[in-house]
């Protein structure tokens, strides 16, 4: 293993000639890639990158501060909500509106915080899932946002310049994405960052040794919410359409289940999450065309099941999937990663 | 108006209180916060339905194969999937109960599908009493209140004066100690994860019998019966079922004389408010943690 000598080496963001390399591998492939994918795989990957970004933010807040969360589908909603309310009654272009619907977002991520001071376990596990019930119901019964119609999304504009395609939409998704990764992957190396890693291994310990526990607490709220927000908003446009149907409780689990089947408290391990959530839903919910297995579930859904339910196979695999990961690797797809690098750069012994 | 608005908070309180019940079952044994504790009981309900519609058997038989059922299912997800877990934090367990949530949701909704079906009872809903003052109730709401006050102070009787029941007490406060006294840890935790489910599934029938049965039923008083136990504060037996009644009184007359649109968020407006003031609910004593 490779020993940090100083803290300038620690905070650095590229440690080795390799990590350039494969970077800048990395970055080709995302500017190159709407140029030989169809449009169907840029929707994708577009969905991929979004719940990368809500994955991110749930991972500061469960894995890193240790809190845990199961309403994050209510600040999804408020993101896409705030960002098209701005853009269709107050008439703010899109530049403004999103970043705008962030803070609104982390606004009430900072409100959701307050109660969470005093609540831990199960408690706060209520207290979040509570939170994104009533999001949604609220939203469902005000007119300004539709109601139970829901929201057409206004066309995306730059400068007079009319984003129609995938591939527009990707060319705005993907730079946000990046750069709120890297924004992320930089603040858990400062103060702040390891103030929140304090708080996850321990609070009181934090408490005595000068963490503002309230401080950092209703912080880690307020970012996970933003970036949640900013997930959200970016969704509203990926789909064309919103209601508060699209916002359920399942939403709120599946960001669970990214976080934690990529890996706790790890920016590499929640983007494999997200992107191995995100492709087996797309994956799995047209179980039944699938090569292989599909025929074999389609004959055992007429024999013992129903085949009107055989979607809901999803279901049994994400749960699956989820228990299988916490009984077998608490760490996640990283912690597998991990080791098996490890295995291989010692390879013969 | 009010009294009505009362009694009918009450009997839709009794199922909350059930749930909460069966909730707080496993959370005083093994402090898991039980997520997939609605499906169990809606997995009984079908399996009820199963032996109703298709086998043709009787009231009696079905319930009580439907009981069964619900006892080997609990006992089987402690024993296969929660006993597994390896150094598991509050999170972890969540994280598996959701897990198996889903599970047991896409099995069902596979095998019957997500249409709606009828729910044979053999009490009616229907069927009215007079309670003095223009206040009326149902036979089956009379008939759930009856289940749960029952089932609490069986359950009461149970953790004060059965040996099982000090021994599931002391798993719940000390799993070493408990050990070391002879206490089979694993085999108390099966024992509590079917009697809870047992418990959850009384309610799924009750619920079914009102509504239609379908894969979603107990989603809702899932979610009310978390809310009404965390009310009562996880720990307390008698305190789950008053925040059952609590929630479904509140609940109620919020719908009769604020709005009937929020009706269904006061409860988490409840529990948030509440918990803010006394973080480990009304009824329980606060520990505080050592360092």
């Amino acid at each position: 293993m490779d020993m940090k000598r100083d803290y300038y080496e620690d905070i650095r963001l590229l440690d080795s000639g390799p990590q350039v390399f494969w970077l800048v591998v990395l970055l080709g492939a995302l500017v190159a890639f709407p140029l030989v994918a169809d449009s169907y795989q840029i929707y994708t990957i577009n969905l991929m990158a979004i719940h990368v970004i809500v994955a991110l933010g749930l991972n500061l807040l469960v894995g890193y501060t240790g809190q845990i969360s199961l309403g994050h589908a209510g600040f999804f909603a408020i993101g896409a909500y705030s960002t098209l309310a701005l853009m269709i009654n107050a008439h703010l272009p899109f530049i403004l509106a999103l970043p705008l619907a962030g803070f609104i977002t982390a606004a009430f991520g900072f409100l959701l915080g307050l109660p969470a001071l005093r609540l831990e376990g199960p408690y706060l596990a209520i207290a979040t899932l509570g939170f994104g019930l009533t999001i949604t119901q609220i939203l469902g019964r005000l007119d300004v946002f539709g109601g139970h119609m829901g929201l057409q999304a206004p066309p995306l504009e730059f400068f007079g310049l009319k984003v129609t395609s995938d591939a527009g939409r990707y060319a705005v998704i993907m730079p946000i994405c990046v750069v709120l990764a890297w924004g992320l992957r930089n603040l858990t190396k400062t103060r702040v960052g390891r103030a929140f890693v304090a708080v996850r291994d321990s609070d009181i310990a934090a408490e005595c040794i000068g963490v503002n526990l309230t401080y950092y607490k209703t912080l880690a709220f307020a970012v996970s919410a933003f970036y949640t927000g900013i997930g959200g908003g970016l969704m509203a446009f990926v789909l064309g359409f919103i209601s508060p149907h699209t916002f359920n409780v399942m939403v709120s689990i599946m960001f669970l289940a990214m976080v934690v089947v990529g890996g706790l408290g790890s920016i590499l391990g929640s983007v494999m999450g997200a992107v191995l959530i995100t492709w087996l839903q797309l994956e799995l919910a047209r179980i039944g065309e699938l090569p292989l297995v599909g025929p074999v579930l389609t004959e055992l859904s007429n024999q013992v099941f129903t085949l009107s339910g055989l979607p809901n196979v999803q279901y049994v695999v994400f749960g699956l999937i989820m228990v299988l990961i916490i009984i077998f690797e608490p760490l996640g797809l990283y912690g597998f990663w991990i080791r098996t690098k490890i295995y291989w750069r010692t390879w013969p012994f | 108006m009010l009294g009505q608005l009362i009694a009918s908070g009450i009997a839709i309180g009794a199922t909350y209180a059930l749930m909460a019940l069966a909730m707080v079952i496993i959370y005083k044994t093994s402090e898991v916060l039980n997520f997939a504790q609605g499906d169990m009981a809606m997995l009984s309900a079908f399996i009820a339905y199963m032996c109703l519609s298709t086998y043709g058997l009787g009231f009696a038989a079905s319930f009580t194969l439907a009981l069964a059922f619900a006892f080997a299912l609990g006992a089987f997800l402690e024993f296969a999937f929660l006993r597994r877990a390896k150094e598991p934090n509050v999170l972890g367990l969540i994280i598996i109960t959701l897990g198996l949530e889903m599970v047991l949701y896409g099995l069902a909704s596979w095998r019957w599908g997500s249409d709606q079906k009828d729910f044979p009872f053999p009490v009616s809903d229907f069927e009215v009493h007079q309670l003095g003052g223009g206040v009326v109730i149902s036979e089956l709401n009379l008939v759930t209140l009856g289940v749960a006050f029952s089932l609490m102070i069986l359950l009461f009787l149970f953790f004060r004066y059965t040996k099982v029941g000090v021994a599931m007490k002391a798993t719940q406060q000390n799993q070493q100690a408990a050990r070391l006294m002879g206490i089979r840890v694993g085999r108390i935790m099966m024992l509590t994860w079917g009697m809870s489910a047992v418990v959850g599934a009384c309610a799924a029938f009750l619920i079914a019998s009102t509504d239609t049965l379908d894969p979603n039923l107990m989603w809702t008083p899932q979610l009310k019966g978390f809310s009404a136990a965390v009310l009562g504060g996880m720990t307390s037996l008698v305190g789950a079922v008053l925040g059952g009644f609590i929630l479904g009184v509140v609940e109620n007359l919020f719908g009769g004389y604020v709005s009937v649109e929020f009706k269904a968020v006061v409860a988490f407006a409840v529990i948030v408010l509440i918990l803010c003031v006394k973080p480990s609910g009304l009824f329980a004593k606060h520990y505080v943690r050592k360092v």
